[in-house]
């Protein structure tokens, strides 16, 4: 079994090309220490994710997720991050009424000279994934949770017997 | 002269220079009301105007972008029509819109719940009439007399446009809006009231009884992708067919994301779902986000630009972290 098995749980991590991922680099060249949990997909611009991506991701059992980009004003492409803010705070509301914790999902501004705020932001965001622990599925609902909201809305919806 | 004739009057004198106009009529009981493309006088002669007007005829505009064409709208309706306006989906000067003032509409599924109360047969209603006030429908042999307030759509309970925010020709005195009675959305309060926990358990519930037809989709008059939904495109390959509630539930994820600062909750997904999902509880989560962070709210003002298509330097609520 992997010497990681139970101590690292999955976060995935979208960084735009320009900055965030110029300042991860930073910070493993500064050779800061940093948990392993996060895995990063590199994007062309924070305003390249769609909330979508991310709302897959957790849907289908990541333990969290991490988006950082260029701070605002700072855009490689002057604007990506500015509707990109919008986005992703929409996002973040949304989450918790498809029953996802919201604290499974951030969004932060890294520059690529910010080697010890990287450090800082995975640590910070690491520490609180693990706080919340692994994610609940959504296949693997109890079956007296499913009983207990079964009245929730009258008569499941409007369901009605026609 | 009715309101009515004199809308038909209108519609007709209007008629020669559209390709069609857009209306409902009688369906196959007098229970169900279906859309109305008119194309002739005769045409003209079909259409209704009443509580049994569900449908949302904004949804067929985006079809026939290109040609001009009227559309007889409700209050909800027209929002539906401005958002489109806005988007730049439909030409101003190819659409002709006839309001009336709407007085709310039936919600089948109560109506269907009173008659069988009353144990008369839904499926047979022979008759309906409508004074305003009550809706009375025979069914079996049986008439039911209904309070349209009870009956109505949960929409037409706080309604604020009951009159076309955006008309051509607007047939009647605009009634104001009434008071909101219940403020709070039931299903909106309901969901709010629940653990996170709760709520995962509660839309896998609901989720498992979706059978992925789409009709929410397609009858979502701000859907224009149509053929093109990333639901059914194999590339990107988002959804797979899997018929599992975490995939029927990502479709939904699709769908509100996709109306997030545009829904202008005509309520129309919730009513063509054939297994009675609560997916507007979505919608108007999403709604109500938009409305705290932007204070802005879809389908009033034909000139606004959707929230999430522009942006402030400084946002005014949106708070950044300090980490």
């Amino acid at each position: 079994m992997p010497v990681l098995t139970g101590k690292e749980l999955r976060i995935v991590g979208f960084l735009c090309n320009w900055c965030s991922y110029g300042g991860a680099d930073t910070a493993g060249v500064g050779r800061f220490n940093q948990p392993t949990d996060l895995r990063i997909i590199r994007v062309p611009c924070s305003g390249r994710i769609d909330p979508l991506f991310i709302a897959k991701t957790l849907i289908n059992g990541a333990d969290g997720v991490l988006v950082s980009g260029c701070h605002p004003r700072d855009c490689h492409y002057a604007e990506g991050n500015f509707y990109a803010r919008r986005r992703l705070e929409v996002l973040k509301r949304f989450l918790p009424i498809l029953g996802i914790d919201p604290g499974r999902f951030d969004y932060t501004w890294v520059s690529a000279s910010e080697g010890q705020r990287w450090q800082k932001v995975v640590t910070v965001f690491t520490e609180q994934i693990h706080a919340l622990g692994p994610a609940p599925r959504y296949d693997a609902v109890s079956a007296d949770m499913l009983a207990k909201v079964a009245g929730a809305l009258g008569q499941g919806g409007n369901r009605v017997a026609a | 002269m009715s309101r009515l004739e004199e809308l038909k009057t209108r519609i007709k004198e209007a008629l020669p220079g559209l390709e069609c106009v857009i209306g409902w009529q009688k369906g196959f009981d007098p229970l169900h009301n279906t859309p109305l493309f008119m194309r002739s006088e005769a045409d003209v002669d079909k259409l209704e105007w009443g509580p049994f007007n569900v449908h949302n005829p904004a949804v067929y505009l985006p079809t026939l972008a290109g040609k001009k064409v009227g559309i007889v709208v409700k209050g909800c309706d027209s929002r539906s029509v401005v958002e489109l306006l806005q988007e730049n989906l439909i030409n101003r000067d190819n659409v002709v819109i006839f309001g009336m003032p709407c007085e709310g509409v039936i919600d089948l599924s109560k109506v269907k719940a009173r008659l069988a109360a009353a144990g008369a047969s839904a499926g047979a209603a022979s008759a309906v009439t409508t004074d305003g006030k009550t809706v009375s429908v025979t069914a079996g042999g049986q008439t039911v007399a209904m309070p349209l307030a009870e009956v109505r759509a949960d929409k037409c309970g706080r309604c604020q446009f009951p009159n076309a925010v955006l008309a051509d020709t607007y047939v009647g005195d605009p009634i104001a809006p009434a008071a909101p009675a219940a403020a709070a959305d039931a299903d909106l309060a309901a969901l709010d009231a629940m653990s996170v926990p709760e709520r995962m358990a509660f839309w896998r519930y609901h989720m498992e009884r979706c059978i992925r037809c789409y009709a929410c989709r397609n009858a979502c008059p701000m859907c224009v992708c149509r053929d093109h939904c990333i639901a059914q495109s194999r590339e990107p390959h988002w959804l797979t067919q899997e018929d599992t509630a975490t995939e029927k539930l990502f479709f939904q994820v699709v769908h509100a994301m996709h109306l997030a600062g545009r829904c202008t909750e005509c309520g129309e997904c919730q009513r063509a779902c054939p297994m009675d999902i609560p997916v507007l509880a979505l919608k108007k989560h999403l709604n109500r986000t938009i409305h705290d962070l932007f204070s802005y709210q879809a389908g009033v003002d034909p000139q606004a630009i959707p929230p999430l298509l522009q942006f402030k330097l400084e946002e005014d609520n949106i708070k950044e972290r300090s980490w």
